[in-house]
């Protein structure tokens, strides 16, 4: 069965893909190889991994505001995440999955870190206002 | 949010991508801060401008726009003098594209003058009261605090949207609510010059980003109070400040006095005075940078005076718009017969040209702040007089 949650829409779109959990907060610039979408910061809680194609769940964005752009980047160089999740968006990455087409939800009336699971297939669809746990 | 029908027809696209775009990203905004509705704002300045900071990315985005801006609009500085970047050292890779984003921004009917002093401008002035949609934090400081205007620090693409839909979002600072002073700040010695860019620096760090009422011993010049409120903005998040007296809200609203209380001593300006920060070495300076925020004509007039007759040894840069430089031929005449070079356009922060540099000699607080950091050059702050000294131009 599928699980539907509702959320508020911050950049429109529809995606789907796995879940990639992050319990940090995010700074595009310097945390994540633009090139690759690898997290390269050692300290970070995901880092070693690849966002491309993932349904990325973090609390927020933070850092320098040019990490818009290297949102941005990411999605020219096909290594973009399919569609982030955040607990409260801040305009730095609200802004930057504006500019790159991805879509970008936040405040989901359940907790994305109880009820998702790393490698959970998950559709969100910002235009719609609601986020889908695909069959577990 | 609240949006009107038109707006909402601008949303679902009908008047094309980039105008959807510029709507999401507002009402991305407004969502976020909890804004009631778009407001009309006069004039916007974006920011994003250099090479150095937005990169191909950037470029790339920009370039992807259609349309006109619907409001008079102006850019940051750049990352170099458009027309003399070959004597500033700059290389002809990073000057193509620079001259690539200028002209992407002006396809968009944006002014290609780039200053942070939009408010010295034709077509840039604004009255107490008045919206704005303005990036830079130092022009965002100025406008709220100094001409009691009103504009949160817009981001580049936010302050392109809001050109480009001619609203912004209100919420932050357009609301009366945010705009009440919450910590006091006394200075109980005399200030002058520098020491207001020194005071910022150190009282940026002490206030974040709450509003300040400052209760100051002296009567700062509008100069003074742009080189405070830049420093605040660089060392802290400070985009609004008012000073008993003197600034155009504090003299017209009455706020209560705050609860919490910050006292700035002499001796601590005088530690900001003798530190040169990113390096603990007594380095020789080997560059001079004045004219941040840009220079007015009055401290372009000051500079000349200071210099006239006078040969300097070092690297001297007076940084200023061009159109103001453009106003004072005579003046700027006056400043280069001494070996000075008055850049537009940019400024010793956002030009790649100050790297490699031993050590930088400013007088202001935003630029000590930024330039060990960005330009990873230590700096020293002095006076004007100081720094025209060290530039070798008391012979």
């Amino acid at each position: 069965m599928t699980i539907k949650i509702e959320c508020r829409t911050i950049a429109r779109g529809v995606a789907e893909g796995e879940v990639l959990l992050s319990g940090d907060a995010l700074s595009f610039l310097g945390n994540v190889d633009p090139k690759t979408g690898v997290v390269v910061d050692p300290g970070h809680a995901i880092y070693g991994e690849c966002i491309k194609d993932r349904i990325l769940v973090f609390p927020h964005g933070k850092g320098s505001t040019v990490g818009s752009y290297v949102i941005y980047q990411l999605k020219k160089n096909n290594v973009s995440p399919a569609a982030m999740i955040n607990i409260d968006s801040e305009p730095i990455v609200a802004v930057g999955a504006i500019i790159s087409d991805i879509p970008l939800v936040d405040r989901l009336d359940k907790d994305p870190f109880t009820i998702f699971k790393n490698g959970d297939r998950v559709k969100v669809d910002s235009t719609g206002g609601f986020v889908e746990l695909m069959n577990r | 949010m609240y949006l009107t029908a038109e707006e909402e027809n601008v949303l679902d696209g009908e008047q094309g991508e980039t105008l959807r775009k510029a709507m999401e990203i507002l009402v991305a905004l407004g969502d976020i801060y909890g804004a009631d509705g778009l407001i009309p704002v006069k004039s916007a300045q974006i920011a994003g401008v250099s090479y150095k900071t937005i990169g191909d990315a950037g470029l790339e985005w920009i370039s992807n726009l259609e349309g006109t801006v619907k409001v008079p609009s102006i850019l940051n500085p750049a990352g170099m003098d458009m027309l003399r970047w070959k004597e500033m050292g700059i290389e002809p890779e990073f000057a193509e594209k620079q001259l690539e984003i200028i002209a992407a921004y002006e396809k968009l009917g944006i002014s290609s003058k780039c200053t942070c002093t939009p408010y010295y401008l034709e077509g840039f002035s604004a009255t107490c009261g008045d919206h704005l949609a303005w990036s830079e934090s130092s022009a965002v400081s100025y406008a709220n605090s100094v001409i009691g205007a009103r504009t949160n620090r817009e981001g580049g693409p936010s302050a392109l949207s809001a050109a480009l839909v001619g609203k912004t979002a209100n919420y932050g600072y357009h609301l009366d609510e945010n705009r009440v002073p919450s910590v006091s700040v006394v200075v109980d010695h005399e200030l002058s010059g520098s020491d207001y860019g020194a005071l910022g620096y150190i009282a940026g760090k002490e206030i974040g980003n709450r509003v300040p009422m400052f209760h100051l011993a002296s009567t700062p010049t509008s100069d003074e109070l742009k080189g405070l409120g830049a420093a605040m903005a660089a060392s802290g998040a400070v985009a609004l400040y008012h000073v008993e007296g003197v600034t155009p809200e504090a003299k017209q609203v009455h706020f209560d006095k705050p609860d919490e209380n910050i006292t700035i001593q002499r001796s601590q300006l005088d530690e900001v005075y003798e530190t040169i920060i990113g390096n603990d070495d007594d380095l020789e300076c080997d560059i001079v940078a004045v004219g941040c925020p840009h220079c007015s004509p009055e401290e372009l007039n000051n500079i000349a005076d200071l210099l006239e007759g006078k040969k300097i040894e070092k690297e001297l840069w007076v940084c200023t718009s061009r159109e103001v430089a453009q106003r004072y031929p005579d003046v700027v005449k006056r400043i280069e017969e001494s070996g000075s070079k008055v850049l537009c356009d940019t400024c010793m922060v956002v030009s790649p040209a100050t790297e490699g540099h031993n050590c930088m000699m400013v007088n202001s607080g935003k630029a000590l702040a930024y330039v060990p950091g960005m330009c990873k050059v230590p700096a020293k702050i002095g006076s004007l007089e100081t720094c025209i000294k060290r530039a070798g131009g008391d012979n």
